[in-house]
């Protein structure tokens, strides 16, 4: 078990950092394109790989208790310094059995609902929630539409936004379109370096937008999904570092770099009073947006 | 072929059986019914409530028509009238997104959502009703502000907030900002579930994506028009992703009742008298604020409130929705 790595970790100086990088002018091409590879790369770790680093003490759950069990969403209590931590993720496979039995991270209705059981278990027993974001979209499939995929993800979000206890959201790959999202309603929401957070896919965009499936490149740039420009806008509140080279290189020294994030996190939303908790969490969703306003309307 | 009317009345056409003939596409008209192909003047349209007299099938409605409709010709009074679509990507793809909201503004909707204060039927109400000519109906900061900001008129008028929803899903020229409008709208139903209001949601053809995901899910009751397709991901991306041949009455309205997702399918021009009769059902009996506050107040043990809210009649019941948070705090270790 690792200990809190007390001033690796923080966000806040890295951001400034990265975000200089990116200097506020247009992003090129290459410079997303690369950030999506890495955020896809297939060595990356997934929410078992941090989960076994920073929690040797974890019971993962299975099954939402109506129908199914879905392996595209793992969901769990564990042992974090020194109290329990509940964990959801969407968990992708790494060689080609393992992601067909893990469809490619694309969670059924019956993932998110196994996540609401878990969320329900959370609030009763007082136990804060983590939630590693990692997947192209829902599942698009006709069972799952008629199983309430979009009601699913609906009411996760909102079972999420209402939690009592302190909640941290971590895009840890690649977060696209509501399937991410719906794990996504928290009291911080943070990306690592390389991950990105997006509307839809860059390929579903090029498919839907250019009507090309192989301009995928072009959409990622238009887009400019990348952790510091997700930062910029509000979406992110911090960007959490990763081992020099990418988070696949070293799997032990990214979970490292995670921990010093989460647990410092955690800590500091427990020592807010509950009331104000869900005041910033609403907040903070209330006012992302942008727009104009014209006069004599 | 040529014989055939183009533009005819509603007298004569009633009674033509909708299977007569096989379709035949009138090019470029609104005003041409795509399953039946009877011909309508705009006055008989508006008459029947844009659903076609032979076949009843239901057109697409712009929101403006659809407010007009739900008021029954009354005035309203819009909610966020003044917000408009920014550009926060700069975003380019066969064309720049500001060029694309400038056509369809040109077209006369300032948004994909209107949101306004009415009465139904006599029940007064906020509706924001959603239109597909504007861009899709695709939901951008602009759709997810004017949702927020019509929830919160609900709460501070103490009255129902209905939703006609018609889209395509997230905006996707706003990126992730889009995406996060799903969340802006749980917010803001969290806070009329908090006032203790409804949420009624009419979905109108199409609900797709990220709005059938987020607050279109989320109805206290909800209606949907006939043959409206309802989904999360439509019937080509399915197929394109799973190989999956699906059925013609994929997502359709029909077939969403049949699963459990609406609680009815209901003719649009028999909305306005449904609603009205299902916000009478729903309407609380007056009360005494005052004393209703004050006795909630005190249970949760906080007399000197109690005392400032018998000495404040008619405090609105706004207030009455709000006590869970300090209620939880007030049960904390030094009470209990």
């Amino acid at each position: 078990m690792s200990t809190p790595t007390a001033s690796s970790g923080r966000g806040g100086r890295f951001v400034r950092r990265i975000a200089g990088r990116f200097g506020g002018a247009e992003a090129v091409p290459g410079d997303t394109w690369d950030a999506i590879q890495l955020a896809r790369h297939q060595n990356r770790p997934y929410p078992l790989d941090y989960i076994s680093r920073l929690m040797p003490d974890f019971e993962e759950l299975h099954g939402d208790r109506l129908r199914g069990d879905d392996p595209a969403i793992v969901a769990g209590i564990g042992r974090y310094h020194g109290a329990p931590l509940a964990v959801i993720g969407q968990q992708k496979g790494r060689d080609a059995k393992d992601r067909a039995y893990r469809n490619f991270g694309m969670p059924s209705p019956e993932g998110y609902r196994k996540g609401m059981r878990l969320m329900e278990l959370c609030d009763r027993l007082e136990i804060p929630l983590v939630t590693l974001i990692d997947t192209p979209g829902a599942f698009p499939g006709a069972d799952a539409e008629e199983r309430g995929q979009g009601g699913a993800i609906a009411r996760s979000m909102m079972m999420m936004l209402r939690l009592r206890v302190p909640t941290v959201a971590v895009v840890i790959g690649e977060g696209s379109s509501g399937g991410a999202l719906a794990l996504g309603v928290a009291d911080r929401v943070v990306m690592l370096e390389n991950a990105t957070y997006s509307v839809i896919s860059p390929e579903g965009a090029a498919a839907i937008l250019w009507r090309d499936a192989a301009k995928a490149k072009l959409a990622a740039a238009a887009f400019k999904p990348t952790a510091a420009n997700c930062y910029r806008w509000g979406v992110a509140d911090a960007v959490v570092p990763e081992p020099e080279g990418g988070a696949h290189v070293e799997h032990d020294e990214a979970a490292r770099l995670l921990d010093g994030y989460l647990s410092r996190a955690i800590r500091e939303l427990q020592a807010l009073p509950l009331a104000e908790r869900r005041r910033q969490r609403r907040e903070r969703f209330r006012r992302l947006g942008a727009s104009r306003e014209v006069s004599g309307a | 072929m040529s014989r055939r009317p183009i533009s005819v009345s509603i007298d004569r056409l009633r009674g033509k059986r909708p299977d007569a003939g096989p379709p035949r596409r009138l090019p470029g008209d609104e005003r041409s019914c795509p399953r039946c192909q009877s011909h309508f003047r705009a006055e008989e349209m508006e008459r029947n409530c844009y659903v076609c007299a032979v076949c009843d099938h239901h057109f697409p409605m712009t929101a403006r028509q659809r407010l007009d409709h739900l008021a029954g010709g009354e005035p309203w009074d819009e909610i966020g009238g003044e917000l408009r679509a920014a550009d926060p990507l700069r975003f380019v793809d066969l064309q720049p997104y500001t060029e694309r909201v400038r056509l369809a503004e040109a077209k006369g909707a300032t948004e994909a959502i209107i949101a306004a204060s009415l009465e139904i039927d006599g029940q007064p109400c906020v509706v924001a009703a959603m239109d597909f000519g504007f861009l899709g109906g695709s939901m951008g900061s602009v759709v997810g502000e004017r949702f927020a900001r019509a929830a919160e008129r609900a709460v501070a008028r103490n009255v129902p907030l209905i939703s006609i929803t018609s889209s395509g899903g997230a905006r996707m020229q706003e990126g992730v900002l889009a995406l996060m409008q799903m969340a802006k709208t749980i917010v803001a139903l969290d806070e009329l579930a908090e006032a203790r209001l409804p949420f009624v949601v009419v979905l109108a053809h199409p609900t797709t994506g990220g709005v059938w995901a987020s607050f279109a899910s989320l109805g206290d009751v909800t209606y949907a028009e006939p043959g409206a397709l309802i989904a999360f991901s439509g019937p080509r991306v399915i197929e394109q992703t799973t190989r999956e041949k699906l059925p013609d009455d994929f997502g359709l309205a029909e077939r969403q009742l049949e699963h459990g997702h609406v609680d009815a399918v209901i003719d649009r021009r028999e909305l306005p008298t449904r609603l009205g009769r299902l916000l009478a059902i729903l309407e609380q009996p007056p009360r005494d604020e005052a004393q209703s506050l004050a006795s909630q107040l005190a249970q949760n043990g906080s007399e000197r409130a109690a005392r400032v809210a018998h000495a404040l009649p008619g405090l609105s019941r706004r207030l009455r929705g709000r006590p869970t948070d300090d209620s939880f705090q007030s049960r904390g270790p030094s009470e209990s």
